[in-house]
C-alpha cells in the first residue's frame, strides 16, 4: 500500500475512531451507528485527493458530529 | 321486528355519534396523528427538504422596486457566501443592490432586507438589532463590528463589502463556528468563587470604589469583534486566550468580591494565554461597545508583575 499523507492518516484515524465509539453504545443498536458512521464518510467519497480544504472541512465537521453522538444519553440512531 | 328495532338502534346511535364527531373537529390534535407521537416518531416521517440550492446571481443583482423612484439611491452590496451543502465548492462573493430610500439605516436592516426580499438563502446571526446580544458581528468595509450598530454609509457611489468574522471558521455565509471561543471562555472560570460566607449572611457587598473597577469591563458581550481583529489570536488561536476572554478574565480578577485571584493570575501566568499580546491594540480600535480590551490586558499584566 502507498504511503498516505498527514490528511488522509487523519482520515483513517477518525474513521477507527467513529467505529470504535460504536462500542460504548447498547449492543442492539450498535449496527445502526454503525451503518451512520460509515454512510457519513459513504456520502464524501467522491472528494477528490486533492480538494484539501473541503478534506479539512469534512475533517472538523466529522469530529464535532463524533463528539455530539458520543454523548451516552443518545442510545438510537436513524438515518 | 327485532330487525327493525336494530335499525331504529343503529339510527339513533348514529345520530348520537355525530354531534360527537363534529365535537370532536374542534381540537385539531385529535384528528392530528403525529401530534401525539414522540418527537423522535414524526421526526422519522418528515422527509428533509432537499438542499435549498444557491440562487444565482444573475437573479439577485439587481431588485424590482414596485414602482421605481426617480431619486433612488442605489447602493451595491458585496456578500461572502459559502454554503456546506457544496463543500468543495469555493467561497465567492454575490453582490445586491438596494434602494437606501426604502431601507433601513443600518447595516443589519440591509442584510434583512436581502433576505425578506431577494435571497431567503443568505445566512447571518442576529437577534436584537440593537447592540446588546452580540449575535450579528461580522466584518463590514474591513472593520469588524455589529451590524446592527454600523450605518450604512450614505455615499452610493461606494459598494459595500460584508465577510464574516476574520479567521474563524465558518459554518455558513456569515456565520462563523465561536466553539472554541466559548470554550475559552469557560476555562477562564467566569463566575464568583468564593470560600467565606458574606459577612451579613444575606449579599456579597461592595464599595463604591470597587463597583467602579468594574465599569469598562462587565459590558462586554462576547461578539469576538475584538479577538477576531488580533493578528497574535489569528495566529496563535488554539493557545493565546484573546482581548475578549481576557478582558472578561480580568473583570473577576478585579472583582472584590471575589477569592480565587491568586489562582485566576496562576492560570495566565506561561507564555501563551497572555503574553501573546504584543499591545497591537485593534482590539481597543474595533470594539463596538468602546471597551478597551487592552487596558484590562496591560492591567493583568500589571497585576501579575507587582504581585
Amino acid at each position: 500500500m502507498a504511503r498516505l499523507s498527514g490528511l488522509q492518516k487523519d482520515v483513517l484515524s477518525l474513521y477507527r475512531q467513529c467505529l470504535r465509539a460504536v462500542r460504548q453504545k447498547p449492543a442492539e443498536t450498535q449496527s445502526h451507528f454503525r451503518d451512520f458512521a460509515k454512510a457519513e464518510f459513504q456520502k464524501h467519497v467522491h472528494v477528490g485527493k486533492k480538494d484539501f480544504g473541503t478534506i479539512e472541512y469534512l475533517l472538523r465537521r466529522g469530529r464535532n458530529q463524533i463528539e455530539l453522538y458520543s454523548d451516552p444519553g443518545i442510545r438510537d440512531i436513524h438515518s | 321486528m327485532a330487525c327493525t328495532r336494530a335499525f331504529s338502534r343503529l339510527a339513533t346511535r348514529r345520530t348520537a355519534v355525530r354531534p360527537a364527531v363534529f365535537f370532536s373537529r374542534g381540537f385539531a390534535s385529535v384528528n392530528d396523528v403525529h401530534a401525539r407521537e414522540p418527537i423522535s416518531k414524526v421526526a422519522e416521517k418528515i422527509v428533509p427538504a432537499p438542499a435549498t440550492s444557491t440562487i444565482p446571481e444573475s437573479k439577485t443583482s439587481t431588485i424590482k422596486e414596485p414602482e421605481p423612484t426617480k431619486d433612488a439611491r442605489n447602493k451595491t452590496f458585496h456578500i461572502y457566501r459559502w454554503s456546506p451543502d457544496e463543500p468543495s465548492s469555493k467561497p465567492r462573493m454575490q453582490s445586491y443592490t438596494l434602494d437606501l430610500n426604502k431601507t433601513g439605516p443600518m447595516m443589519l436592516d440591509a442584510l434583512i432586507r436581502i433576505k425578506n426580499e431577494i435571497d431567503p438563502t443568505l445566512t447571518f446571526r442576529r437577534s436584537c438589532r440593537e447592540g446588546i446580544c452580540g449575535s450579528c458581528a461580522m466584518n463590514i468595509d474591513g472593520v469588524n463590528t455589529l451590524a446592527c450598530l454600523c450605518r450604512i454609509p450614505t455615499e452610493t457611489a461606494k459598494e459595500s463589502r460584508i465577510y464574516p468574522l476574520p479567521h474563524m471558521y465558518i459554518v455558513k455565509d456569515l456565520v462563523p463556528d465561536m466553539t472554541l471561543f466559548y470554550k475559552q471562555y469557560r476555562s477562564v472560570k467566569p463566575y464568583l468563587q468564593r470560600d467565606t460566607p458574606a459577612p451579613d449572611g444575606r449579599e456579597y457587598r461592595q464599595s463604591k470604589e470597587d463597583r467602579k473597577k468594574l465599569d469598562g469591563l462587565y459590558e462586554c458581550i462576547l461578539c469576538a469583534c475584538c479577538s477576531t481583529s488580533c493578528p497574535s489570536y489569528w495566529w496563535n488561536q488554539e493557545e493565546y486566550l484573546g482581548p475578549a476572554v481576557l478582558l472578561q478574565s480580568y473583570r473577576w480578577i478585579a472583582d472584590s468580591r471575589d477569592e480565587r485571584r491568586a489562582e485566576r493570575q496562576d492560570a495566565l501566568n506561561n507564555s501563551m494565554s497572555l503574553y501573546r499580546c504584543h499591545t497591537i491594540l485593534n482590539c481597543s480600535r474595533t470594539c463596538p461597545k468602546g471597551l478597551n480590551p487592552a487596558l484590562a490586558i496591560a492591567e493583568i499584566k500589571k497585576g501579575m508583575a507587582f504581585a
